[in-house]
């Protein structure tokens, strides 16, 4: 392939052809990668689509940008390869190309900064009037959510309806955590000491729940910081705004009667409220008031299973490293009665 | 210091002289770090949760007299410089001596001040201005604390058989401007910290 | 070289050790870089090894999280202070004064000491693991993690002792380097005929005094705060983590530009030289340098778009992070141009300069994507962000660094490097790279968090997660095999010649290994690509005089005493003070020694 010519045109057209194999394959991939549970390129939410408007035009544009100059790095290596008989040319610059190279750059830049600039306004603007008060509390490693119009608190399993604007007050405990439910809502970090905001509105109601899980680096168990976000509509939500605003179940059955007597006696209760037990009013782990009614335990590590309890109960810090729940060394027998317990909180 | 002597000293290719330019850009580098300091300070302003307070603590006449010894410090320096540069041997030695008790003064009245504020109940874990306080002007103390030690070793040296040599006026120009400097830092923060309620 | 050592005015025979352990020669100070820093890129890639074998398969079970933890820091701290700024300096070290056309940088002994203190800051890192206490919070550190409630263990002690050591080091040699090259340039050698990598040293230099004060000042602070009970850091008492990310990013920005500045220098010398042409457009590149410089300084908040700045910061930061875009895109066309009509002999060199430019400009572009702050709510702290840095770092960095010792090589050893087994290694890294690091992009998208240790199954994040770790063992055979051609390589007889490549610097007019004084005659410069005019005009280069003597900066050991006094110093910080008050006296001693050492 040479540089003059139809040695050029072939150069040029061998470079488009395998960068633009490689990009489309890349194309595929990222298309393949869209559709999964937790992705970013899923927008179910004004928040996300605004977003998305953004990403779109800057995805775009970043790979027209790619695929233009691996076609000419790939195309001017064949081209200029050396040569027995040919010289280079000598020249130091071109004032005129230059230029016109300076206003791409530039051209580029700007077509990235206007939709940029306002998607900064969108989400950053105030939650619109009636939006549903969230207060989300990141702890080494888990989410406390509280509603406080609703006086409901709950951990890890976020309920929100559908259609209706959610305001979020962000906080944490300890460290910073982040949050991010790449379907919903751009992340925004839990900082101590200070408040955070962003709100969102869900659009789609559906059974699964939407992923997430903590986005800023916590410590030990920050892989093991996840939640999830069920999207109601609006029948369901007020069906589980009602029962999680009940007290805990009473116990029914003897086992779980056993069960409750072991939440107190293995100090359970020193951490964790059981709304309507009476000594079950610790405020470090998660309010375990409905746990039973929950899809996952130790923040969405563990399926909220008979298996999954026994093997959380039986050492936590083997499930989450870290866990600020120790192995309390419970015996078969007791692991047995909470479970029951913990699974008659619905 | 050392320069490539293979190269005639005086022949850099601005004509000054590379050691005078290490210090430039050294004190560059120092601004920023100073900078940061009083950033520091500035932006923990009012966010002690306790006491004591700085106008609870602060002695401002005490601070300017110390302030006034430092601020003397750079003129006994600046005579220094030129007796070095018209050398004159005897007021370049005796300079640098006054200046040293100067600087010497100055760190007097700073560990006066530190004992001070710890018998009124400030220490570097108090609140944010004893933390922001101590830290920044704790540097600066030590900053001053190298600049005598600086001021010191030239003199020692120039007392030897063969002096500080050919260079007298070099070394001794550096040296203040690193004592400047301090002093400017210093300046800075006596506005910002005892001056500026 | 002389055998006598000069110090003290004593003359006897040295040992090979002692010669190396005194040296103040910056082509012998430049080796010892070299090795350190590839040493420490060794130790970086095990590191990044071990990580990427327990993400392999969901619920991986190689690493606990704690050593995960501990690991994904420790190689973050590698690469960036201990692998590729010592490597960056070793560069500039050896072809400083090679390329202005002096005898040795303007300070040998204080260079000398830059690299013992920066061994010491490495040595006090990398010794945490046999503490089993490594740093384990991240390279940046953030506060309230890194404070004693959280991290009570000594890891991020010798987190702040390690990097203030290793800042020093970078400090001094920064200086060093800039009084350098404004001040010891040969005659003709103006600032607009400096060999871009010249620039890019010098805009290196200024970047690293100035912001490297910055992130000490946040050590101290987070020193005191873990140590003598200050709150600088902790809220409730006070104080604020947000200034630690404000002080750890104005210093932790430029320091990306620090990282990268050096590889674009060295781009910029290899592809005219291979291409056989002037550099296309000299002045754009220039500017282009120092406005990255500049602007560097003006962007550090895009680090923090996810900590509820507000919206005028978002505004400012966006806008003037997406601006770097633009001085960034003009290298990249001017690189373009200046291989398009040029006649490109395809050496190593050439592939890793070529591999520069096409990596180097998907990292550029990702960047530019989360300048949008929207756009970074859904990056921040994903697997995206990890594929941008790494096609930075890596695809851009780490590959200008292996042109360069492709390019170099000859010059610093006399022997050329084996071009086939160097092109072989090439497609190794080259494939394993792209594998490693592309499907990271995937991964970002499918909302895979960075700094995991664990990830269940079912998330469509399995395969590329695979496919990056098989990536990884590719790039360690590419590794491997450069080490095998560079031990190949020293088994040969010297077959380089002064000038294998037709080089257009200083450098390539005088032997390969450069003797002691670099050159016999100092050379006068009357264009940009000085041998190359020279060799248009029929300049013949002046014989040596028939009695050279050059007086060359006698060898010393006080900057080696200062370093282990610095080390001591550190050393107590981490256990007692008796330890630091030894410290102070040897430093207080190397001083004097060192002030009134001879040096004519």
């Amino acid at each position: 392939m040479g540089r003059s010519g139809p040695g050029r045109i072939i150069a040029i057209a061998f470079s488009s052809v395998v960068v633009g194999v490689i990009s489309w394959l890349c194309y595929l991939a990222f298309v393949d990668s869209a559709d999964t549970p937790q992705s970013t390129w899923r927008p179910m939410s004004d928040n996300t689509h605004n977003i998305h408007t953004v990403y779109e035009i800057v995805f775009w544009l970043a790979a027209i940008v790619f695929v233009f100059i691996l076609i000419l790095t790939l195309a001017f290596t064949l081209m200029f390869r050396e040569k027995e008989g040919t010289t280079a040319q000598q020249f130091h610059g071109n004032s005129k190309l230059e230029a016109v190279l300076l206003a791409v750059p530039v051209l580029i830049v700007v077509a990235m900064m206007v939709p940029s600039f306002k998607a900064i306004a969108q989400n950053t603007a105030d939650p619109p009037e009636g939006a549903l008060e969230v207060i989300a509390i990141g702890h080494q490693w888990w989410f406390e959510f509280q509603y406080p119009e609703l006086g409901v608190t709950t951990a890890n399993e976020l309920h929100v309806p559908v259609g209706r604007a959610v305001s979020v007050k962000l906080k944490s405990a300890d460290v910073i955590h982040s949050f991010w439910v790449p379907q919903l809502v751009g992340k925004v970090d839990m900082m101590p000491g200070h408040e955070n905001h962003l709100w969102f509105t869900p659009d789609t109601a559906r059974d699964d729940a939407y992923l997430a899980q903590c986005a800023e680096f916590c410590g030990a168990s920050h892989a093991n910081m996840r939640f999830r976000v069920f999207v109601d509509t609006e029948v369901k939500f007020d069906a589980w705004t009602k029962a999680t605003l009940a007290d805990a179940a009473k116990p029914a059955t003897d086992i779980v009667k056993a069960g409750e007597q072991q939440f107190t006696l293995s100090g359970c209760v020193g951490c964790h409220t059981v709304q309507g037990n009476a000594i079950a009013v610790g405020k470090l782990g998660p309010n375990l008031t409905h746990v039973g009614s929950r899809t996952t335990i130790a923040s969405g590590v563990l399926a909220n299973t008979p298996d999954g309890l026994h093997k959380w109960l039986s050492n936590p810090p083997a499930v989450k490293p870290g866990s600020k729940m120790p192995n309390l060394g419970l015996s078969e027998d007791q692991i047995q009665k909470l479970t029951a317990y913990l699974g008659s909180l619905k | 210091m050392a320069a490539a002597h293979a190269e005639p000293q005086h022949n850099t290719t601005t004509g000054i002289d590379n050691r005078k330019m290490l210090m430039w850009v050294f004190l560059a580098s120092e601004c920023l770090f100073f900078g940061s300091l009083i950033s520091t300070y500035l932006i923990f302003k009012g966010d002690s949760i306790t006491g004591p307070l700085p106008h609870d603590v602060l002695d401002i006449p005490l601070t300017s007299t110390s302030t006034f010894v430092l601020l003397m410090s750079s003129l006994t320096m600046v005579l220094a410089v030129f007796g070095a540069q018209h050398n004159r041997l005897g007021l370049m030695k005796g300079m640098l001596l006054a200046t040293i008790v100067l600087g010497l003064a100055f760190l007097g009245f700073q560990v006066f001040e530190f004992r001070t504020f710890g018998h009124e109940g400030l220490n570097l874990t108090t609140n944010q201005f004893g933390a922001t306080f101590f830290v920044l002007t704790g540097l600066h103390g030590t900053h001053v604390g190298v600049g005598v030690l600086y001021l010191a070793s030239l003199l020692v040296a120039s007392g030897r058989r063969n002096g500080l040599g050919k260079e007298v006026a070099l070394h001794v120009d550096i040296a203040g401007l690193y004592w400047h400097f301090v002093d400017i830092v210093w300046i800075v923060i006596f506005t910002l910290i005892y001056l500026i309620p | 070289m002389a055998t006598a050592v000069g110090t003290l005015g004593h003359t006897r025979e040295e040992s090979t050790v002692w010669k190396w352990m005194t040296t103040v020669d910056h082509k012998k100070i430049g080796a010892l870089y070299l090795i350190t820093g590839f040493t420490f890129f060794l130790v970086g890639g095990i590191e990044a090894t071990l990580v990427r074998t327990q993400l392999a398969v969901p619920n991986g079970t190689v690493l606990d999280a704690g050593l995960y933890n501990q690991l994904f820091t420790m190689h973050a701290l590698t690469m960036i202070f201990l692998a590729i700024m010592p490597m960056g300096a070793a560069f500039f070290n050896y072809f400083i004064p090679l390329h202005i056309g002096a005898r040795d940088v303007a300070f040998p002994r204080l260079n000398a000491l830059s690299y013992w203190v920066l061994l010491s800051g490495g040595l006090i890192l990398t010794s945490s693991f046999f503490f089993g206490e490594a740093p384990n919070a991240g390279w940046f550190a953030y506060a309230p993690l890194t404070e004693k409630e959280f991290a009570p263990d000594k890891g991020l002690d010798f987190y702040t002792v390690g990097l203030f050591i290793a800042g020093l080091a970078s400090l001094m040699s920064s200086l060093n380097f800039a009084v350098t090259i404004i001040n010891m340039r040969a005659p003709g050698m103006t600032m607009m005929r400096l060999p871009v990598y010249m620039w890019m040293t010098l805009v290196v230099a200024f970047l690293l005094i100035l912001s490297l004060p910055v992130i000490t000042v946040a050590l101290v602070q987070l020193y005191f705060d873990r140590n003598f009970g200050t709150n600088f850091f902790t809220p409730g008492a006070g104080g604020d983590p947000i200034l630690w990310q404000h002080l750890f990013w104005v210093f932790g920005h430029p320091e990306v530009y620090v990282l990268i500045l050096p590889s674009m220098g060295i781009v910029s010398e290899v592809l005219p030289v291979m291409s056989r042409k002037p550099l296309f457009g000299y002045t754009a590149i220039v500017m282009a340098g120092a406005s990255i410089g500049v602007l560097g300084f003006g962007v550090w908040s895009h680090h923090m778009f996810t900590t509820g700045l507000g919206t005028v910061p978002q505004y400012v930061f966006s806008a003037s992070t997406m601006a770097i875009g633009v001085p960034t895109g003009i290298k990249v066309f001017n690189w373009l141009g200046t291989m398009y009509g040029g006649n490109i002999k395809m050496t190593v060199a050439t592939y890793y300069s070529i591999a520069f430019v096409a990596l180097f400009t998907i990292g550029g572009i990702s960047g530019v994507m989360h300048a949008s702050p929207s756009v970074d709510g859904q990056h921040q702290d994903s697997y995206f962000v990890v594929a941008h840095i790494h096609y930075v770092l890596f695809g851009g960095a780490i590959m200008g660094i292996f042109s360069g010792l492709y390019y170099w090589f000859p010059k610093m050893t006399g022997r050329l490097l084996d071009e086939t087994l160097g092109k072989i290694g090439f497609w190794f890294i080259f494939i394993g790279m792209n594998l490693t690091f592309f499907p990271m992009h995937f991964l970002g998208l499918a909302g895979m968090p960075r700094r995991i240790y664990t990830y269940d199954a079912g998330l469509g994040w399995e395969t590329w997660n695979f496919v990056a770790t098989i990536g990884v063992y590719i790039i360690v055979v590419g590794v491997a095999l450069f080490l095998v051609n560079v031990f190949k390589t020293f088994r040969k007889p010297p077959d380089a010649g002064d000038d294998p490549w037709g080089g257009a610097t200083l450098e390539w007019a005088t032997t390969s290994p450069p003797p002691e004084h670099n050159f016999d005659v100092v050379p006068v410069v009357r264009d940009r690509d000085p041998v190359w005019y020279n060799r248009d005009h029929g300049i013949v280069t002046p014989e040596k005089p028939a009695h050279l003597h050059i007086h060359m900066p006698p060898p010393s050991y006080f900057p080696l005493v200062l370093g282990i006094g610095i080390l001591l110093i550190g050393v107590g910080a981490l256990s007692s003070l008796a330890i630091t008050a030894l410290g102070v006296v040897v430093v207080y001693y190397a001083l004097w020694g060192w002030a009134l050492e001879p040096t004519e």
